[in-house]
């Protein structure tokens, strides 16, 4: 039950929603950068929406498939294909041994999540399947996939009634072609100037190349200046902390951030735009937009409530299926 | 004293304020403690820093109008039940180092930055005990206070590419010890055998906050030898 990874593509790696309970000894969560994607693509193929997808950057792999199986993928669209035939996205799909599944360059979004029925059969460490690179451990190997590798899965009946004549509203991917990200104000916003305040809110930010699972490195027309030279020690970060280090540039922390920083934080992206900033690439450009902590709040229960009722549907449709 | 402050929607910090960096530390490692075994709605895990503790909470999870209000009010009432005076029970941690040589390739460099011998270096290093306030940086990194000021040294200018796991390393006011082989600008003044984080054991890292290290040479020989006999 193994797939062979023909391509690697640009950077193909392991996760779930993270490692959560191992801060405190320094060790990264770690997880899907667009977990929304990663559990629509589990939800699709009937998976528990928390388990290990394959998250696939910018340049997708080629895969060949050693025995049948049903896949979905969610997320940036990659044209993907099965034996260069144009397969559909938001749906599952039955693979046959000795299919081979290509996904090219993205034509929207940065990252395209593979589910697997029956879910990658990687060991969990910590509690978590998330390829953790820096510690070297989690996921397939520790790392990123490479050509040659072979990854197994957890063997699951079929669907043998799979009608493919059902995919997902594409409506639940616009989240991609927003551009404001919003977020609310931050331990250390009061150390920015009044000026620099503005500026973070209203200035056109580019997503640099220098931009990674770690963290997202803008580059804004002005740069963004704190009050008399204060000086932080290191505290807690989140995934879509926005720190300020001294060239003025923003850099948001994301899913391979370290738990704690020492830069000021003017401050965190929504949980809710976490997606839409996943799934900027270099070049691409953002602003951001302050919002209340409540409104935050209420912006999660909103989208988490749409999911479960994504997810009654789907399951509706897999029942007849399988 | 204390005060909350949101760390976006999903974490919250709690920062203390206060005149002993040692009492400061007490409250943050006792109300971790405390975070851990209670059975507080939503919570996912609590990280402590040198003057914060970051709760991180499920906001889906706190059936309540306002997540962070709550948080806030039930951390509130932890933090009203730590005693005055945490004297903290940390477990001490004796440290193997081999100083100079290849194992500590700035020694001589740190010793002439300060007008000392390489061996009052050493015997300075080894004099106090340090306290571990938190782990960051990477896995099983520990932030150490207790450099006497004497031995406060600048970063290298330029960085090394690569720094071995295990090196002991001077930076401005703190000493630590590079759990990972990274790049780094700190002094290197010699190098631990132990292993500071494996994932192949139930206690994943050596060290915890509250704990208090000791450093104490050894030769290279013995640094060469170490583990031989456990299998390390």
């Amino acid at each position: 039950m193994g797939i062979k990874v023909l391509k690697s593509g640009l950077h193909s790696t392991i996760q779930d929603i993270g490692r959560i309970g191992l801060q405190a000894l320094g060790v990264g969560v770690s997880g899907a950068m667009d977990v929304y994607a990663m559990r629509m693509a589990n939800i699709l193929v009937g998976n528990n929406e928390k388990e290990a997808v394959m998250e696939i950057t910018w340049i997708g792999p080629v895969l060949e498939f050693e025995q049948d199986g049903v896949i979905s993928l969610f997320g940036a669209e990659m044209s993907p294909t099965i034996n260069r035939e144009t397969i559909q996205m938001g749906c599952p799909i039955l693979v046959r041994k000795g299919d081979v599944l290509r996904l090219g360059v993205s034509k929207k979004g940065c990252r395209c999540y593979l589910a697997i029925r029956g879910g990658f059969d990687v060991s969990s460490v910590f509690g978590s399947k998330s390829t953790y690179s820096l510690g070297e451990f989690g996921g397939f190997k520790g790392r990123a996939l490479q050509e040659g590798d072979t990854i197994y899965w957890n063997e699951v009946s079929l669907m043998k009634n799979l009608s493919s004549n059902w995919r997902l509203s594409p409506k639940l991917n616009h989240y991609q072609n927003n551009n404001v990200i919003r977020f609310v104000a931050g331990k250390q916003y009061s150390w920015f100037t009044e000026n620099s305040q503005n500026v973070f809110a209203s200035q056109l930010y580019t997503v640099t190349l220098d931009s990674n699972r770690t963290g997202y490195r803008l580059c804004g027309e002005q740069s963004l200046k704190v009050e008399n030279d204060k000086e932080l020690l290191t505290e807690g970060t989140v995934f879509g902390t926005i720190q300020i280090p001294q060239n003025g540039q923003p850099i948001v922390l994301m899913a391979d951030r370290q738990p704690t920083g020492g830069y000021p934080k003017i401050g965190e992206v929504i949980t809710v735009d976490l997606r839409v900033l996943a799934q900027k690439k270099p070049k691409d450009m953002i602003y951001f937009q302050p919002v209340s902590l409540k409104e935050a709040h209420q912006q999660l229960i909103l989208l988490e409530k749409e999911i479960k009722l994504v997810k009654k549907i789907v399951n509706q449709k897999l029942e007849v299926e399988s | 004293m204390h005060s909350f402050h949101p760390l976006g929607d999903s974490a919250i910090i709690v920062h203390f304020d206060g005149d002993s960096s040692s009492e400061i530390h007490g409250k943050i490692v006792s109300l971790a403690s405390m975070l851990q075994g209670s059975e507080l709605d939503g919570f996912l895990e609590a990280v402590p820093s040198y003057t914060t503790l970051t709760i991180h909470y499920n906001p889906l999870l706190i059936g309540k109008d306002d997540p962070y209000e709550y948080v806030c009010r039930q951390v509130d009432l932890l933090i009203k039940k730590l005693p005055a005076h945490t004297d903290l029970a940390g477990r001490q941690v004796d440290i193997p180092v081999c100083y100079g040589g290849d194992f500590g390739p700035d020694l001589d460099y740190v010793a002439s930055y300060h007008n000392l011998s390489v061996q009052e270096v050493i015997a300075i290093h080894m004099e106090p005990i340090y306290p571990v306030y938190f782990l960051g940086f990477s896995p099983g990194f520990p932030y150490l206070g207790g450099l006497l000021p004497k031995l406060e040294t600048p970063r290298k200018e330029t960085p090394r590419k690569t720094i071995p796991k295990g090196s002991v390393g001077i930076a401005g006011r703190q000493t630590g010890i590079y759990p990972l082989g990274s790049p780094g600008g700190w002094q290197i003044i010699g190098q631990t055998p132990l292993r500071l984080f494996s994932i192949n054991q139930d206690s994943p890292a050596l060290l915890q906050p509250g704990d208090n290290i000791r450093f104490y040479p050894i030769s290279r020989q013995q640094f060469m030898d170490w583990g031989k006999e456990d299998g390390n």
